[in-house]
């Protein structure tokens, strides 16, 4: 469990850790997306 | 003949209008206790709980639910999907009704209802967030009402006042679209001012955006539901265009609900890790917070998806339900579970049954105000004398509904 004795800490602590995430939010957005978009090409072509 | 007695019993005693009938009955019954006896007789609201059930559903869902309007519109007019123009009027007509049964309730739930228009015209108070979402929803249920006039005149036969309204559409939407992103955003904003008394799982600087962004997909979801609704109960009133557009209308707003339930799914995660909150989950409140998140987020993002890729509609529309009922849950429980989190349980709000009167009263208007105009208005297809265009798929050969027209 991390301990904050600053603001200064907790914002450097949660922000470092927000970064890491969007990294993975844009991974998953656009995995999301291709499995959404995977078949449009198979139903333009029919 | 249909003067018999027999036969008016069967067609005035029908189940629906029974029930309807019934509700109507007590809604006006509590009505008149409210305006009589006062607040403190029909509800169970007190100084810890000055909100409750008639701000969380019949103000917070009806206003979320109530975004189909400038989500359609702004689909159609703004980013230019004319495939979706057909569902551009029902959503409207549902917005509409949505925005002035949410004014309606307010009456019922402010003490002094006959000081509504105070702020605005007697003494405003402009630094206020519960200024700014009042001001707003004023002004979009003034736009939504002028947006919808166009089928009320279509109906009457009058065309010059239509066709100048007609031509303003896009200004209209694009006011629309400011005062939504505003006042839905803002509706969170109102929790902002209270942090020591919210659950931290709920409480987040970032809430505006939640309820702006999940408004969003509650928009697209209650597009699809009452499109669904609409094909069963109205088919008949619907021209070839609507029923040629409905299931790409279904799939495209679907695709769209999907990506945006992702996106509010991530950002609540972003929320939970800038307040650092995680501590939180692994409490009963936390249980119930994922309950939300991966029942009510997650899945249907993830059922749109599929329904979107193996182009299962009913899968579809049984999703945009389960979304309808997240966004209510959501609304609920940060307005009330979340609320006052710390409070013992005997102080703890709950409705009293002539709350949920009033509420079930206040939806059921709204239903039969829908269902009188939409059977009689150009709402789901489009009035012979008053065709922008004639659809190239159209042809002479398909039925077209009989056009209502004032007085028949």
């Amino acid at each position: 469990m991390n301990e904050f004795y600053t603001l200064y800490d907790f914002q450097l602590f949660t922000k470092g850790a927000v970064y890491y995430l969007m990294g993975a939010v844009i991974l998953g957005t656009l995995g999301f997306w291709l499995f959404i978009t995977g078949r449009d090409e198979d139903k333009e072509i029919k | 003949m249909s003067t018999e007695p027999t036969d008016l019993k069967k067609t005035l005693f029908t189940p629906f209008n029974v029930v309807v009938g019934a509700i109507l009955f007590l809604g006006l019954v509590v009505t008149v206790l409210r305006f009589t006896q006062g607040l403190g007789t029909v509800t169970n609201l007190d100084d810890n709980n000055p909100w409750g059930i008639w701000i969380s559903f019949d103000l917070l869902c009806g206003v979320a639910l109530a975004a189909g309007g400038y989500t359609t519109s702004a689909a159609c007019y703004v980013f230019g999907l004319k495939r979706y123009h057909s569902a551009v009027r029902p959503a409207i007509l549902t917005a509409f009704l949505g925005y002035a049964l949410v004014v309606f309730a307010l009456h019922y739930d402010v003490g002094r209802p006959w000081r509504l228009p105070y702020p605005f015209f007697v003494q405003s108070g402009p630094t206020s967030v519960l200024f700014e979402v009042g001001l707003c929803v004023f002004l979009y249920l003034i736009t939504l009402f002028i947006e919808w006039v166009p089928s009320a005149l279509e109906w009457l036969g009058i065309r010059k006042p239509r066709d100048i309204i007609v031509k303003m559409t896009l200004a209209l939407t694009i006011f629309g679209v400011v005062l939504s992103t505003m006042h839905q955003s803002s509706l969170g904003a109102l929790y902002l001012i209270a942090p020591s008394k919210m659950h931290p799982l709920w409480y987040s600087s970032y809430i505006p955006l939640f309820f702006f962004i999940s408004s969003i997909a509650a928009g697209l979801s209650m597009v699809i539901f009452e499109g669904t609704l609409s094909h069963h109960y109205m088919h008949h009133k619907m021209d070839a265009t609507y029923l040629g557009e409905h299931d790409g209308v279904t799939y495209g707003f679907a695709k769209g609900a999907a990506m945006v339930l992702v996106a509010y799914f991530f950002l609540k995660v972003v929320g939970l890790t800038m307040d650092n909150t995680w501590e939180y989950l692994l409490t009963g409140y936390g249980t119930w917070f994922m309950i939300e998140m991966f029942g009510f987020v997650a899945l249907p993002a993830l059922l749109f998806a599929i329904g979107v890729r193996e182009r299962n509609l009913p899968l579809i529309r049984w999703t945009a339900v389960l979304t309808v009922l997240g966004i209510v849950l959501n609304r609920f429980n940060v307005s009330q579970v979340a609320f006052n989190w710390h409070l013992p349980w005997a102080e703890r709000y709950f409705p009293s049954v002539m709350e949920i009167i009033i509420s079930v009263f206040v939806v059921t208007i709204g239903i039969l105000v829908f269902r009188f105009i939409a059977s009689r208005m150009p709402i789901f297809y489009e009035h012979p004398d008053f065709k922008e265009h004639e659809p190239l798929e159209l042809h002479e050969h398909e039925p077209k509904p009989h056009p209502q027209t004032w007085g028949h």
